[in-house]
């Protein structure tokens, strides 16, 4: 086992420092199944864990680790899994349980080409749409995708801490490419970034109700052994949470556990917005693909083109009110993601009367250049 | 003789409130889950330590009705819980309650595994031929020439053997029981419960409503004494069959197998690998 601690400043690849972010953070279990290209999640995880009096297992597949992390979430631990889209694929049921039974868990996939095998040693982002409605039925789920390797450490951080405060999964998402790019990490920033513990019920009353919620929405979460005895189950239940078709109890249900993460937008938005105030012309990127985009926007400055970026950090569910504040009076918009046009219908949705939206798809396992940014960003604004 | 003494009673470790529950009537499953609380009642086993896991199906919705910790999780996956759980909670007696579809069809990789992996979870499955809940299809423990709702010009597939399985596979303690011998199921639960280790036992329950029916099998009771006499118990290993009525279907503590608990050896791995690093 290395023995030393990690320096406060470190060179880290993506998928080590969601790693570190996750024990920052509190993580002390991690269950997990070798997939390229995330398994150095995996790998740095089984070393770090014990040093914490942690647990790390490697299961038999992608669904028993997702089962693990959820049975260890309602021990009363912090968890995580991690895996890229075959293994995401699979991580649906499970990910669906931990939606509608509220349990706290953070699953990170690292995205590569697909569909079926693909390519698991390409870039891809491909997965945001199975991200967001991967697993059946209506269910609340949130969504990250960073877009360098500090952020990769600090949003992994902030990621336990929705998941733990608003009891809902919560998606690390990111392509190979960040996973494994090398950047410098200050880790001391964890200390900056406040840990968030989940709400525990602590009187054991007969009467208690496990799925019962004051104006936060939030049910109360029971740590078993300590006198509660409650059931948990991922059948439509009840707030004593027993199984119920009552349409009137269904309901209940059904919108709180999707209103809790409207009414707690202020806690999960996230965006950022570089030159959009002035701007004629807005980037819409995400993740590496903000990368190129960021470089691209300076160079059609640099040539008399008024264009800014919106990049969501958190992308679901998405900063609906931000992006239509921005995107209002814009002329054109230009969609850039990895993938064969899945973020622009979103954006879409938000069209205000007049303005164009151009797509910029990479799908052949390559990241999208700056250039490839800035020539769409010459032809959307020389349509006019 | 305390034990003796102690008079058990079902209505301590049941939610009543809950009542009536959903079983068919003449169903074996609630005899399994009276001959469960009667062992963990003679090991008295605190009620706040104790958490149930079970999947889909009939037999996962027994956890509904027991004053405890329960967890009702997804199909074939409450093994997978349970060792994220018990691993999480070393403190908690961790108990899975599932079904021959559960168990061995969706869910028979991670039998495999927890029989491999020998942590400390008792496993009841209860075997009753037949996916009762979707409405009688095939299971892999379905006999042979059986009809089912998926099966009308019967069965031809094999049965699975869920202990010789989980024997081959490693698995701490197996056993298997009748729901007629109710008190020698009790004691092979009891005996599943205090193994240090992950312990597989098979309950033979019967599916009177959707199975019976089907197969024109009789009421409840006279489907529990065709089980009893196609059984061998344990004790008599030894016996010659009559070649008219094999008694093909073993009873009673099976195997034993004195293997390292899964998660007592981690902790005495990682305390060596500290001890070394403090002494380096």
């Amino acid at each position: 086992m290395p023995d030393s601690a990690p320096s406060k400043t470190a060179n880290l690849p993506g998928n080590h420092a969601c790693a570190l972010g996750a024990i920052a953070a509190g993580c002390r279990f991690y269950a997990g199944y070798p997939i390229t290209p995330s398994s150095e999640i995996a790998e740095r995880m089984s070393a770090e864990l014990p040093r914490v009096d942690g647990v790390f297992i490697q299961m038999e597949d992608e669904i028993a680790s997702m089962g693990a992390i959820l049975g260890a979430s309602m021990g009363g631990m912090k968890v995580m899994t991690a895996t890229s889209g075959p293994g995401f694929s699979l991580k649906q049921e499970n990910l669906g349980y931990a939606a509608g039974a509220e349990i706290p868990c953070v699953i990170a996939n690292v995205m590569r080409g697909g569909p079926s095998t693909g390519l698991p040693t390409r870039p891809a982002q491909a997965d945001i749409m199975q991200a967001r409605w991967g697993t059946h039925g209506d269910h609340p789920i949130v969504v990250i995708t960073p877009d360098s390797v500090p952020e990769i450490y600090a949003q992994t951080i902030r990621a336990f801490n929705l998941s733990e405060q608003l009891r809902v999964p919560v998606v690390m998402l990111y392509d190979e490419a960040l996973g494994h790019l090398i950047e410098q990490v200050n880790l001391s920033d964890a200390g900056d970034i406040e840990i968030a513990e989940r709400k525990w019920a602590t009187d054991p009353k007969p009467e208690f109700l496990p799925y019962a919620s004051g104006d936060d929405l939030i049910p109360e979460m029971v740590r078993p052994g300590d006198g509660f005895r409650t059931h948990t189950t991922g059948l439509t239940h009840a707030e004593n949470g027993f199984p119920t078709q009552d349409p009137e109890l269904v309901d209940r249900y059904m919108r709180r556990i999707l209103d809790k993460l409207e009414i707690h937008s202020d806690l999960i938005e996230s965006f950022e917005a570089i030159d959009t105030e002035d701007a004629d012309y807005l980037v819409v990127a995400f993740g590496i693909t903000a990368r190129a985009a960021r470089r691209a926007i300076k160079q059609a400055r640099d040539q008399g083109i008024r264009v800014g970026m919106f990049r969501p950090i958190t992308l679901w569910p998405f900063p609906v009110a931000a992006f239509e504040s921005i995107i209002d009076g814009k002329r054109g918009v230009l969609v850039a993601e990895m993938n064969a046009g899945q973020l622009i219908t979103e954006i879409e949705r938000y069209r205000p009367a007049g303005c164009r939206i151009d797509g910029l798809n990479r799908i052949d396992g390559e990241t999208i250049t700056p250039r490839q940014i800035l020539n769409s960003i010459q032809e959307l604004a020389g349509h006019e | 003789m305390s034990e003796a003494n102690k008079q058990f009673n079902i209505r301590d470790y049941l939610r009543e409130y809950l009542f009536p529950h959903f079983l068919c009537p003449g169903c074996g499953h609630g005899i399994a889950l009276r001959a469960l609380l009667w062992a963990i009642d003679e090991l008295d086993i605190d009620k706040d330590r104790l958490a149930f896991v079970s999947g889909i199906g009939c037999s996962g919705r027994l956890g509904n009705y027991i004053d405890a910790n329960t967890f009702h999780v997804s199909h074939g996956r409450p093994l997978a819980f349970a060792t994220g759980l018990k691993l999480a909670r070393p403190d908690l007696e961790v108990i899975v309650i599932t079904g021959d579809g559960d168990c061995l069809a969706i869910g028979g990789n991670h039998l495999i595994h927890a029989c491999r992996r020998n942590l400390n979870i008792t496993c009841m499955m209860l075997n009753n031929e037949v996916y009762g809940m979707t409405g009688g299809q095939v299971s892999p423990t379905t006999s042979s020439e059986r009809y089912t709702t998926t099966t009308p010009y019967g069965n031809h597939e094999p049965v699975f053997d869920a202990c010789a399985l989980a024997e081959a596979a490693g698995a701490g303690m197996v056993g298997r029981e009748i729901t007629l011998q109710t008190p020698g199921l009790k004691d092979v639960l009891k005996q599943g419960l205090a193994h240090e280790g992950f312990s597989f036992i098979e309950v033979m329950s019967d599916c009177t409503e959707v199975f019976g029916r089907k197969n024109d099998l009789g009421n409840s009771a006279e489907m529990v004494l065709t089980q009893k006499a196609s059984v061998r118990p344990d004790f008599l290993e030894d016996a010659v069959d009559q070649p008219f009525r094999p008694h093909q279907i073993k009873t009673g503590v099976l195997a034993k197998n004195d293997r390292p608990e899964y998660a007592e050896s981690w902790r005495r791995h990682i305390a060596a690998m500290k001890r070394d690093r403090d002494h380096a």
